[in-house]
């Protein structure tokens, strides 16, 4: 979950921009008169969001009836799988403000927000449950809002308008992300599955690398280059932490050399994706 | 370089750094004009000039790297970093990149003038805009590490005296605030501008090292009517009243440089950097008799002189006796065990403070020490004298140790450690 608003329109950042901008008599920054035609690109993108939501819906309602059925083991299991379709589309998931945290808000954003435990819904109170006491029980209604909340963004989602500038800030910050609460385990800090968030916040930004990626070797091969080693090296490291067919290791299992491996791969993966900006140019 | 680097140098390069260049010097060298001025490229890398404008700048090029014998500036940002890089080609287009960005920051300029696009990150991460170049100097050098990286095959190049540093007694370091294959010392009158200095070079090579420890120091030179005094330590006691005279050629050649012959090739007017991260126990040294503290040092605190002797600069005489027969100034002191040593080295030393040690709480304070030789034998020896009796052991832990060969100077046209690579 995002404590800021996700979406800062390209307008008011540009003005911010040129209102610092050294008072000389060089040129100022240009803001984007002429717009390259990226139509294409955002329907590919707003049609994978559509598609992860749908798969999110399928599994959170899996998730629910293994939690409303007492299936303590299924829940768990079903649990950081649901959750990664969430993850991946999450520069999408995130734009309703009100939605996103009754889904995804962790007890620490609640009690940031001023708000009383007795507020916290979705699927980190579900997770403390499962993780913590060990129960469904009492979980009934909470899963049953969940769905519905679910349902509700799968929905909206169709209303969302996407643009250019939401997908590259959105792959950045899929990154921010990773950087600032799965590296540090405070995603899942009662289920420590944060490596499936972890995997799901990069694939949703390496989603939206394909989908720009000819309009970036257009403009810079070089880039592109750097983007696919840095993408490599990032999931081969992830590959490390792997078990079973689509499981990870438990965060707690996690030294302190190795997340500042995966934390530096995250970094050096960050620079690069930054630039993708350049198509805008 | 990526080509997007490339790009946003030739963008917009001001005219008063743009190179001048006449001649046949200009050999292999083409210029890129366009209107806002022109950047000079020799074997794709760019050629930028000293600002002799700008205020409160030392130069980049020269003989020798500055930050060496050039003036202590009041702080430091000391980083050193491990390459990723995986061949010695892409180690060599580092230095090349690293070149004119270290010259524009010595010249107080951004990276970039004005932010080019909206859409991707400023090149610069611009805290020192505004702020003048505050006598930055940038000091490049390489670790032992560097040549014991297969990938790079530069074992054929390491130079003999060129290894970490044996253990001393009372050593407790710490592995992750040591070594390292590239040093960057960045100095200045300014904290942000010797941050912002370090931040855009590593950031610059975004892939291509990563940062293992960094250290921040300060230091301040009291002025007694503008004649720079010796600057104290945290312990308050002058620190490198027997420095040798940077001003003197003489001394410089016999303990600084290396000479030709007396290293590798590509060492020569070069220097060996050591640092030490020295932790200094301030509470248990504030619990002892000014009589104890100076007889640690072997010197008087407020006026620095030996004990015995009026004035900072008189000779230290170890068989001056008290009232009572005994040595005015005790053995196992400070200056008296660094006088059993013939060698010299150059300290330019800083304090750092970070904040507490998380074990005890007490301060995690102390010097940052670092010196200039022209073989770390030099400190070696001293060091080694030191050795268990030094009195200050008892108020001091060395935590972090690392060990720089400094390239020599960088001539206008060539780049960082040019010599290095070419020396195959």
């Amino acid at each position: 979950m995002k404590k800021s608003p996700f979406l800062l329109s390209s307008i008011l950042l540009s003005a911010a921009l040129v209102g610092c901008a050294q008072q000389e008599a060089s040129p100022q920054p240009e803001v984007a008169a002429e717009t390259i035609d990226l139509q294409t690109e955002v329907d590919a993108y707003k049609e994978f969001a559509i598609e992860q939501m749908n798969e999110f819906v399928l599994e959170t309602e899996k998730f629910t009836e293994a939690v409303k059925s007492g299936d303590i083991e299924e829940a768990k299991a079903l649990y950081p799988i649901a959750r990664m379709y969430f993850e991946r589309s999450e520069p999408i998931a995130e734009s309703f403000g009100d939605l996103d945290p009754r889904i995804d808000a962790r007890l620490a954003d609640v009690k940031e927000a001023g708000q009383g435990e007795e507020e916290w819904s979705g699927y980190h109170k579900i997770e403390y449950g499962l993780w913590v006491e060990n129960t469904t029980e009492g979980y009934e209604e909470i899963a049953d809002q969940l769905l519905t909340d679910t349902k509700e963004l799968r929905a909206r989602v169709e209303t969302v308008e996407v643009t250019p500038d939401l997908m590259m800030t959105g792959a950045v910050d899929l990154l921010n992300e990773v950087s600032t609460s799965k590296i540090t385990g405070e995603e899942e800090i009662f289920s420590h599955t944060d490596l499936y968030d972890f995997q799901a916040n990069v694939e949703g930004a390496e989603k939206i690398f394909r989908i720009l990626e000819p309009e970036i070797t257009a403009k810079d091969e070089a880039l592109t280059d750097s983007l696919e080693t840095k993408f490599d090296a990032l999931y081969t490291l992830l590959d490390n932490y792997r078990v079973g067919e689509n499981g990870f290791v438990s965060y707690e299992e996690l030294t302190a050399e190795d997340t500042k491996q995966l934390s530096s791969a995250v970094n050096q993966l960050g620079e690069p994706l930054s630039q993708m900006g350049i198509i805008m140019e | 370089m990526t080509s997007t680097d490339e790009k946003w140098l030739e963008k917009k390069i001001s005219r008063r750094s743009m190179l001048k260049i006449t001649g046949a010097g200009a050999a292999g060298v083409a210029v890129l004009a366009s209107g806002m001025g022109g950047i000079a490229k020799a074997f794709g890398f760019d050629i930028l000039d000293d600002d002799q404008t700008a205020e409160n700048k030392v130069n980049f090029y020269g003989k020798h790297q500055s930050g060496i014998t050039t003036a202590t500036t009041s702080h430091v940002y000391f980083a050193s970093l491990n390459v990723l890089v995986e061949s010695q080609s892409e180690l060599q287009d580092l230095f090349k990149m690293w070149t004119p960005l270290a010259v524009r920051l010595m010249n107080g300029e951004q990276l970039e003038e004005v932010s080019q696009g909206v859409f991707t990150p400023p090149k610069d991460t611009g805290e020192s805009s505004g702020l003048n170049a505050s006598n930055l100097t940038v000091t490049f050098g390489v670790g032992p590490s560097l040549f014991d990286n297969k990938k790079l095959g530069l074992s054929g190049i390491k130079p003999t005296e060129l290894n970490d540093l044996p253990h001393f007694p009372q050593d407790q370091l710490d592995e992750k605030i040591s070594g390292g294959d590239i040093c960057i010392q960045a100095c200045a009158d300014d904290p942000q501008v010797a941050f912002h200095a370090v931040r855009n070079l590593v950031r610059a090579a975004s892939g291509k090292v990563t940062l293992k420890w960094t250290q921040t120091g300060f230091t301040s030179v009291p002025k007694v009517k503008d004649k720079k005094e010796t600057p104290r330590n945290l312990f308050a006691f002058k620190d490198g009243t027997v420095n040798p005279d940077t001003k003197s050629t003489t001394d410089m050649k016999e303990v600084v440089w290396v000479q030709p012959d007396e290293s590798k090739s590509w060492m020569t007017n070069g220097t060996y950097l050591v640092v030490r991260k020295i932790q200094m126990h301030l509470e248990t040294w504030d619990r002892t008799s000014l009589q104890g503290q100076e007889a640690t040092f072997g010197r008087h605190r407020d006026s620095g002189a030996p004990i015995g002797k009026k004035n900072e600069f008189d000779e230290v005489d170890l068989d001056s006796k008290d009232a009572t027969g005994n040595p005015h100034i005790p053995v196992d002191s400070h200056v008296a065990l660094a006088r059993t040593v013939k060698d010299q080295i150059m300290r330019r030393g800083f304090s750092y403070s970070s904040g507490l040690v998380d074990e005890t709480g007490a301060y995690d304070a102390g010097l940052l020490f670092i010196s200039f030789q022209k073989n770390p034998q030099q400190f070696i020896n001293i060091q080694n004298a030191m050795g268990r009796v030094d009195k200050l052991n008892e108020y001091i832990t060395h935590r972090g140790s690392g060990v720089f060969a400094c390239f020599p100077g960088i001539q206008k046209g060539s780049y960082i450690g040019e010599k290095f690579f070419n020396t195959y």
